[in-house]
């Protein structure tokens, strides 16, 4: 069997495990939603903008809440699942198969861009037919890049925060401890004007640059294809971080057996 | 016969505590060993070396002819493992599960056939969350045999099993044998070592205090075929020919010479009118044979070596 055919067939089966796992599609699927909904009745889905050109309020919220529904089915849902499966004893018995490593690392980065994808569809079609949320047919592409390089950033991430992660009952704990203060402060939940020491400091995390390129994406204003590069580059720098350190510490059992 | 694993010297410490302490073992091909031990023996660090998840220190490993520690995929492919802890996936049945390892191997067996085989064909469709200790136990060893492997590692793999599950598993690994498929397998329990295993490897404090048959053990302690009854109020003494040891209410005799001691015993017996309530002539068991062996091994582990590991 190639390793592309393995590759397809693991992250079938990973596919499968995400949807049958409650926490895990909860977390993912619905909570970004349900954020959706409460930001648009606190905030209202008022039209705003140039007159002519005016557009919902969810328009901007959108974003946020795409940013939140990649991070959690890559980095938050990695980083437990895959602690979960190591402290079980579940990766030592893939260590003692055939299959290369590889590729059962690379499944788990595929599933997660392709759940951050169904997500993307998700977000953007309820917004569009619930909310009225304007889509700029221009920013199609760089949405397209935008979720892509923050979903295998970040699931490169989850792999590496593994490593520092001891036990199963740590991992929600240590992981929400990382993000909950960044979606914050990176214009995940909140959008507007920070304090400008708040603002340095989440330009240096890629949670921020992730919502930004979205944003940009999104621009309903943009008549031409928006193309954050600076952003892309300081996302896919941290994933290649994560990388490295994934490819120099991840462990496949458990430190207490 | 080649040899399915050939280990010389084997040392592995964590820190300054030897846990495997210059260990030498072989199984021959198409051969089931069974690897018996108490806690903190080694044992569990020994077979993580030949399944390739533990550096070793020093000695030399040959499994199946290459080195566990530069395993490759093709080694991967030959060999089977059952560990010793290990859980399911909750999300997946029974059937997905072993369909999901069945991808990893280049000629794997019929998923349907190995779920048929460990005896969990009504189960198939359970998920692992609803599979119960025996049942998740015998989809580990599907697992272990899904790739059609000539070597299986079987670490404890009836602890916790009711009688009945436990017998049944030992005819799956009998079953194992008439596919010539070579066997170690660790236990805790002598009755399923007997039962199973062609020779029977005893490690106590990091070395090898054993190895052979369960009759080239019981020789080797020097145990011996007893004699016992209870003896009456009034029974005067047995001959002291008999060198018979009273420990509470029961007389023993560990003859040399079974039939000429017994034949003496009786013949008293009946003279002095004695009834020997309770006579009753005892092979020993691999378990007492097993204490005898592993109570003269310092036992300064109290639990298996590992945490200083991976």
């Amino acid at each position: 069997m190639s390793a592309l055919t393995q590759l397809r067939h693991q992250v079938n089966f990973d596919l499968t495990i995400f949807r049958r796992n409650s926490a895990a599609t909860f977390f993912t699927v619905i909570f970004p939603l349900i954020f959706l909904f409460i930001f648009t009745s606190i905030f209202g889905n008022q039209e705003v903008g140039p007159p002519g050109e005016e557009v919902r309020a969810a328009t901007f919220y959108v974003p946020g809440i795409l940013a939140l529904a990649v991070i959690s089915a890559t980095l938050v849902n990695l980083a437990i699942t895959m602690v979960s499966r190591r402290e079980r004893g579940l990766l030592k018995r893939v260590r003692g198969t055939p299959l290369r490593p590889w590729i059962f690392v690379m499944s788990q980065a595929v599933a997660g861009v392709a759940i951050s994808f169904f997500m993307t569809v998700v977000v953007v079609g309820i917004g569009w037919l619930v909310f009225d949320v304007d889509v700029n047919a221009s920013g199609v592409p760089s949405l397209i890049i935008s979720v892509f390089v923050a979903a295998a950033s970040f699931s490169a991430l989850g792999l590496a925060l593994t490593s520092i992660i001891p036990s199963e009952n740590a991992a929600p704990a240590i992981t929400n401890a990382i993000v909950l203060p960044l979606y914050f402060i990176s214009d995940v939940f909140i959008v507007g004007e920070k304090p400008e020491w708040m603002a340095t400091v989440a330009d240096i995390f890629p949670i921020q640059h992730t919502a930004s390129a979205l944003q940009e994406s999104f621009d309903p204003f943009a008549d031409t294809t928006p193309w954050p590069w600076d952003h892309w580059l300081i996302v896919a720098a941290w994933g290649l971080f994560g990388l490295v350190v994934t490819l120099a510490t991840f462990r496949w059992t458990s430190a207490r057996r | 016969m080649a040899k399915a694993i050939d280990v010389v010297g084997l040392v592995k410490s964590y820190g300054s505590h030897r846990a495997v302490d210059g260990v030498d073992l072989s199984v021959e091909e198409g051969e089931i060993v069974a690897f018996l031990g108490p806690n903190g023996a080694g044992k569990t660090s020994t077979i993580e070396v030949l399944e390739g998840y533990r550096e070793r220190d020093s000695g030399s490993v040959s499994v199946l002819g290459e080195d566990p520690a530069k395993a490759s995929t093709e080694w991967r492919e030959r060999v089977g493992i059952v560990l010793q802890e290990s859980q399911l996936i909750e999300e997946l049945s029974a059937i997905e599960t072993i369909r999901m390892h069945s991808r990893y191997y280049r000629a794997s067996r019929d998923p349907e056939e190995v779920l048929g085989l460990v005896g969990l064909a009504d189960s198939a469709d359970q998920r692992g969350s609803k599979l119960s200790g025996g049942q998740k136990r015998r989809l580990d060893l599907a697992l272990a045999l899904i790739g059609d492997p000539e070597l299986v590692f079987l670490d404890e793999p009836t602890t916790g099993f009711d009688p009945s599950a436990r017998r049944e598993s030992w005819s799956m690994i009998e079953a194992l044998r008439e596919t010539g498929c070579s066997v170690l397998l660790t236990t805790h329990y002598m009755d399923e070592a007997e039962q199973l295993a062609d020779r029977i490897v005893v490690i106590a404090g990091g070395r090898v205090v054993a190895n052979g048959t369960a009759a080239d053990l019981a020789d080797l302690v020097g145990a011996r075929t007893t004699v016992s009854w209870r003896p009456g109020p009034s029974d005067p003494a047995p001959p002291p020919g008999l060198a018979a040891v009273a420990t509470g209410d029961t007389m023993t005799l560990s003859p040399t010479d079974l039939v000429a001691d017994l034949h003496a015993l009786t013949g008293w017996a009946r003279e002095a009118n004695v009834h020997l309530d309770g006579l009753a002539v005892k092979q020993p068991t691999l378990e007492d044979v097993y204490l005898t062996l592993t109570a003269d091994a310092s036992p300064t582990a109290d639990a298996e070596p590992g945490s200083e590991a991976s």
